[in-house]
């Protein structure tokens, strides 16, 4: 039978042996790797929208899905195109066939269950195209409910996922009211657009700006003052999508119409 | 290649290219589930807590029933992950900014409390049960194996003396005391799971949590009746003749949990129908869709269904004079499945609607299973569901007999 002070004894040997033990880790601190790196708190990614210059051609989709290797075929997209048609009688119609993978080649607008609505040209009194992405938010709805912390906002405003820690469990994919995610349907894990992060921490333009035949398309930093788009931003009249979510979308549109939903 | 959700999921008029019901039937069966497990809790403690004494046969039934639904519980959770495998990472790195972080906390803290309650009750069995055994000679393997069984629950306590047995009374006291409102806790948490999602129209609503937990009562007392019924009638089905006149089902505790059972329809019927009148009255940005899905789309899942079959019938079968054993096994199974509709009609009528606001998505319950996403999330997932808890029943009442002779003389 072990008495006290034998107990006690041995029991302060094992904690100060953990302890030493434990010491023997470095603990890596985000803070302090950011401390070293001020470049990236000088930066705050955000993303522009021209949706007058938008034409549908739904090459933005393709380089995405090329480029962050979403498979093709998949009715999933980090990115796709809207289109929107306002008839001259009153009626409203939206569809984004394939995620416009394909860009919009027919008249007829989907309508779901294999039912398509065609509009001929006269009927039309207001049509466009509204390109979406993820909005990277300032107070993102899918950071604060992943119950792992395996999706996360790096501090240049980026929201990232971590495909090796996700457990699928799509609380996240819920709580975005954007409906920028989905299950990857390879790695069934949580995906989403990160803004071609690899990319653009590379100096270089995400896979759809860089797509983009016409100019819709622009990313930038918007803690620099004489960054284009920013800019653009600054001194144009602009818009952004559900802002009554409170989530502070940081994807802003040029020419948003209220119809846009 | 098929995405998550594609399968089930029929999509009508403008839905985003990534919107698929993503939450299935193993999220419709989570609160169902929590929900018989908090309600048969609260049901046991109006006895050990409050002295009801018509109620003593059920308590100790709803306690161990309680129990055996636990895992029952959790199943649902760990069949929709797409990582079964990561389920621990929960545990491992949780991000308290989740509502569905704390649930491995909230839900082990709530075992630990049935489990330990559950052994005081049974103390004193489980110390007569381990030197009778021990007494004996010429013992089976399976008496051998019970008997290490019993040595193993008593925990090194053999002391069954009559100020012991006081003692464990009031733990017994103090368990239920503390149980109640961590049982209140864990399925209101559940309910705030779906409440704090604002993407979603029909889930955001503060109300949520009550009105789960409300109705989480309601399912747990009716499933304790009904499963109390059934199977005192299957013990006297299998007794021995001379047993079978002192096998009977205790009418005035019958009566008694209905008489709970109304008041609880009472509090969540009221809550249902305020936070339907409070959208309809506010009508918010959503209310059009949402108007949509509660009187076209789910008219017959939610009014005639739920409403009508699950609340109204049984809510008049109960108030009429004179509750029978057949009217209440009809009343209670009537409940049941007014819950599992409303559960289905928040879970998957919360989905109906797509964010845009102009498009919905049917969902199709996978029945036959050709992989195992449509087995896990079809009807072969709900049936292990539903099974489990009566399985585990069963093996704990081999150990822990929840009826015993002598008690029914009484």
């Amino acid at each position: 039978m072990i008495n006290r002070r034998d107990f006690l004894k041995s029991t302060g040997k094992g904690i100060a042996g953990a302890t030493l033990t434990l010491a023997a880790y470095d603990f890596i601190n985000p803070g302090e790797i950011f401390a070293k790196r001020p470049d990236i708190r000088q930066t705050r990614w955000a993303f522009l929208v021209d949706i007058h210059k938008c034409v549908g051609c739904g090459f933005c989709v393709k380089a995405c899905k090329n480029e962050n290797e979403i498979p093709y075929d998949a009715n999933v997209s980090r990115t796709w195109v809207e289109r929107y048609v306002i008839t001259k009688d009153g009626r409203h119609f939206a569809d984004t066939p394939k995620a416009a993978r394909d860009g919009f080649i027919t008249s007829k607008i989907d309508l779901g269950m294999g039912r398509f609505q065609d509009i001929k040209g006269g009927e039309i009194e207001k049509a466009f195209f509204v390109p979406k992405l993820c909005n990277q938010c300032e107070d993102p709805a899918c950071v604060q409910v992943c119950p792992v912390g395996a999706t996360y906002q790096t501090p240049d405003g980026v929201v990232l996922v971590d495909g090796t820690w996700c457990i699928g469990c799509g609380y996240c994919i819920n709580a975005c009211p954007y409906g920028a995610r989905f299950f990857h349907p390879v790695t069934k894990t949580a995906e989403k657009c990160n803004f071609c992060y690899h990319r653009i921490s590379k100096g270089l333009k995400t896979a759809c700006v860089q797509a983009c035949p016409f100019g819709a398309r622009q990313i930038g930093n918007l803690k620099d003052p004489n960054d284009p788009m920013t800019k653009q931003i600054k001194t144009k009249m602009v818009g952004v999508l559900k802002s009554e979510y409170g989530t502070k979308p940081h994807v802003f549109y040029l020419g948003l119409d209220q119809e846009v939903i | 290649m098929m995405v998550h959700g594609e399968i089930w999921t029929i999509k009508e008029l403008f839905v985003y290219p990534n919107e698929y019901v993503y939450w299935s039937v193993q999220i419709v069966l989570y609160p169902f589930m929590t929900g018989l497990v908090a309600g048969a809790f609260v049901l046991s403690s109006l006895y050990h807590l409050f002295g009801i004494k018509q109620l003593k046969d059920m308590a100790r039934f709803s306690l161990v029933f309680s129990f055996a639904l636990l895992p029952a519980a959790a199943l649902p959770l760990q069949f929709h992950l797409m990582h079964p495998l990561r389920g621990l990472n929960v545990m491992m790195t949780p991000h308290f900014t989740s509502a569905i972080a704390a649930f491995g906390i909230v839900f082990a803290t709530y075992a630990a409390i049935v489990a330990a309650e559950i052994w005081f009750v049974y103390r004193k069995f489980i110390v007569e049960s381990a030197l009778a055994l021990k007494k004996k000679t010429g013992k089976s393997l399976y008496e051998q194996a019970l008997q290490l069984v019993y040595s193993v629950l008593t925990l090194g306590s053999y002391d069954v003396s009559e100020q012991a047995l006081h003692k464990d009374e009031k733990a017994i006291t103090v368990l239920a005391g503390i149980g109640i409102p961590v049982a209140c806790f864990l399925h209101g948490y559940v309910g705030f799971i779906f409440g704090s999602v604002k993407a979603k129209a029909l889930w955001s609503t503060p109300l949520m949590p009550v009105i789960f937990l409300a109705s989480a009562i309601v399912s747990g007392i009716a499933l304790c009746i009904l499963v109390y019924i059934i199977a005192t009638n299957l013990r006297k089905f299998f007794a021995a003749d001379s047993a079978k006149k002192w096998i009977k089902v205790d009418l005035v505790a019958v009566q008694t949990a209905s008489k709970a059972l109304v008041y609880a329809m009472v509090v969540a019927l009221t809550l249902e129908l305020l936070d339907m009148v409070f959208r309809g009255y506010t009508a918010v940005k959503s209310w059009d869709i949402l108007r949509e899905v509660l009187f076209v789309m789910d008219f017959t899942k939610i009014f005639i269904l739920q409403f009508g079959i699950g609340n109204l019938i049984p809510f008049i079968l109960l108030l009429l004079p004179r509750m029978t054993i057949r009217r209440a096994v009809l009343t209670t199974s009537l409940v049941l499945f007014g819950v599992a509709m409303m559960r289905w009609n928040v879970i998957i009528g919360g989905q109906i609607n797509s964010n845009s606001f102009a498009g919905f998505m049917h969902y199709n319950l996978p029945i036959i299973p050709h992989d195992i996403e449509t087995f896990k999330e079809g009807l072969g997932g709900v049936l292990v569901v539903f099974t489990t808890p009566f399985i585990l029943f069963y093996a704990m009442n081999k150990i822990l007999p929840v009826f015993t002779l002598e008690e029914s003389h009484e």
